[in-house]
């Protein structure tokens, strides 16, 4: 019987879920729905950040017989994709309107994709996981090709589709092979037997194939074949979506399945395979960006070198990796969706714009623009006073404790790298004369979004040991 | 049959077959819950097959759909010939 207090504990989730519907239901009866529908779904996201953030010092519990967890990390990871969520339909507002095509699913997957999000970043059960996973995931193929009518985006949607469903396979065999060494599906059950299982070969393998499913999710180097060619092929504001919410949940899910390492603070076996995959996709990332003549390409492997810089925090395995994997996040997810806001924004009708090239002399014509876009770069690039180099920091303080010093080097090393486009972008738009002339829409919803989180990267980076410090206390 | 499904994947070149080989994955991490769970019998496994097959029902579809509409645009169902976005 299910005790109805619970179902208080899990209100962000209801909220998300009744949006869903009355959003489904509006779509269909309402002539409006097109001028309606962005501001309902902004509403929903919202009320949920707020009422998340609001409840996060609530004593932490486990409910629904040990399927959810609720407070604490969860509702900050909730807030976290709820916000995200928020300033992409203020974005999608105009764009969707340049871009040609418009459905009213589209705010409805964004509305189902956070709520698979954010059961993946409240499970407390590899079957809830597995649910989240694929309800953010199916919404993510629908959402790449929702331009059925152009080519480019079906591609980007076919290719994301195989991929991902590779890669669930390999998540539900992990889970089944765990299932087959633990005996139970629970995180908790097996945290309980953890060290017994650390020498069960069935358990290692399992573990591992979840984990290689998850470096799909999260892009890192072997398995991100699809990462350029998706968010190329996809709406600008839906990649910015992909690359943020869908890559913090499935951090989100990755760290709470390690949990159970860290808290028996046993040796963490994983460490060879997680360094390995850092160290490759951080390289990998900064150096083949460097060549990207088109500026969604090279957001693309952009984040690929974050996903290496975040896998790094995993490889050490200690609190120092998991608050700061937490903190990077946040800050990522505010950055990188300001600057896919600013490509939104720039881009020109049929997928205009998109160069490098393109953002020469911007700072005369749109110095707003120009500035905000110097800000989430240089925070992207680690560059002191914005959040972006906090997070770094953390994460490879987080290394040097665990005694992976080398780790810590190459990703100082990388980042340095990565320096170079990044800082690139920022002299084309300052200090170069426009070739051509370059029509631009103005969008105030669009500047809206962009403000706030510009906002937010400055907030994480004056504050930054007063949030670690939050995150921490839950940990 | 997890490792005849990856290859197929792997090695495979028509979408539709690439398609067949992940539902083939699907398929034997369902096998091997099943063994599990009449082995240890705990019947968490058998239950997390019934979520599996919806899962892999639904995604069925949204594929299968993703392949008509990329065959409208372009009719080929080769995934070689599907590279427009390359660098």
């Amino acid at each position: 019987m299910i005790d109805f207090s619970e179902i208080f504990l899990i209100l962000p989730l209801i909220v998300i879920g009744f949006g869903i519907l009355v959003s489904l239901v509006f779509e269909m009866y309402s002539k409006q729905s097109e001028k309606i529908l962005p501001w309902l779904s902004i509403l929903i996201f919202t009320i949920t950040a707020i009422f998340s953030i609001a409840t996060i010092s609530e004593p932490r519990d486990v409910v629904f017989h040990n399927m959810l967890s609720v407070g604490g990390n969860t509702h900050f990871f909730y807030f976290i994709f709820n916000i995200g969520a928020a300033l992409v339909s203020l974005l999608s507002i105009d764009y969707i309107k340049k871009y040609g095509t418009y459905y009213g699913e589209y705010y409805i997957l964004l509305q189902s994709s956070v709520l698979g999000m954010m059961l993946m970043a409240g499970a407390k059960d590899l079957l809830v996981i597995f649910l989240g996973l694929e309800l953010m995931s199916i919404s993510f193929y629908v959402l790449a090709g929702l331009n059925r009518k152009k080519l480019s985006a079906n591609e980007a949607s076919l290719k994301y589709f195989l991929l991902g469903a590779f890669a669930t396979g390999f998540v539900v065999y992990g889970i089944a092979l765990i299932y087959g060494s633990a005996s139970s599906t629970s995180l908790d059950v097996i945290t309980a037997d953890f060290s017994p299982l650390t020498n069960n070969l069935l358990f290692i393998v399992g573990v591992l194939l979840f984990l290689i499913g998850f470096s799909f999710k999260i892009a890192a180097f072997p398995f991100h074949m699809w990462v350029p060619d998706v968010y190329q092929g996809s709406p600008t504001t839906v990649a910015g979506l992909f690359s943020t919410g869908g890559k913090a949940a499935a951090f989100s899910s990755i760290l709470i399945t390690l949990i159970a390492v860290f808290s028996n603070s046993a040796q963490n076996i994983f460490t060879p395979y997680l360094s390995v995959i850092a160290t490759l996709s951080m390289l990998f990332g900064s150096i083949v960006a460097i060549a990207q003549e088109d500026i969604k390409r090279m957001l693309a492997y952009s984040s690929i070198s974050h996903a290496g810089y975040l896998t790094i925090g995993l490889a050490s395995g200690n609190e120092y990796g998991v608050a700061g994997i937490i903190f990077y996040l946040a800050t990522y997810t505010f950055m990188n969706l300001g600057a896919f806001g600013i490509v939104a924004m720039i881009e020109g009708e049929n997928e205009s714009n998109l160069t490098i090239s393109s953002y020469a002399g911007l700072s005369k014509r749109k110095p707003l623009l120009a500035a905000l876009l110097a800000l989430f770069m240089f925070s992207l690039a680690g560059i002191p006073p914005f959040a972006g180099f906090f997070g770094k920091y953390y994460i490879f303080i987080s290394a040097i404790k665990a005694d992976l010093t080398w780790l810590a080097v190459l990703g100082v090393i990388s980042s340095a790298i990565s320096v170079y486009f990044y800082i690139r972008i920022v002299v084309l738009m300052y200090f170069k004369e426009a070739d051509s002339e370059l029509i631009i829409h103005d969008s105030r919803t669009g500047l809206l979004a962009l403000i706030i989180s510009s906002i937010l990267v400055v907030l994480l980076g004056i504050f930054p040991g007063t949030i670690l410090q939050l995150i921490t206390s839950f940990i | 049959m997890f490792v005849v499904g990856v290859a197929g994947v792997l090695t495979r070149r028509n979408a539709i077959i690439v398609f067949m080989s992940i539902e083939l994955m699907l398929n034997s991490a369902n096998l091997s819950l099943v063994t599990f769970s009449s082995f240890s019998g705990n019947p968490v496994g058998q239950l997390f097959v019934f979520f599996v097959m919806a899962v892999a029902a639904a995604e069925a579809a949204v594929g299968l759909a993703i392949i008509i509409a990329l065959f409208r645009n372009k009719p080929t169902l080769n995934i070689d010939e599907i590279n427009i976005l390359k660098w």
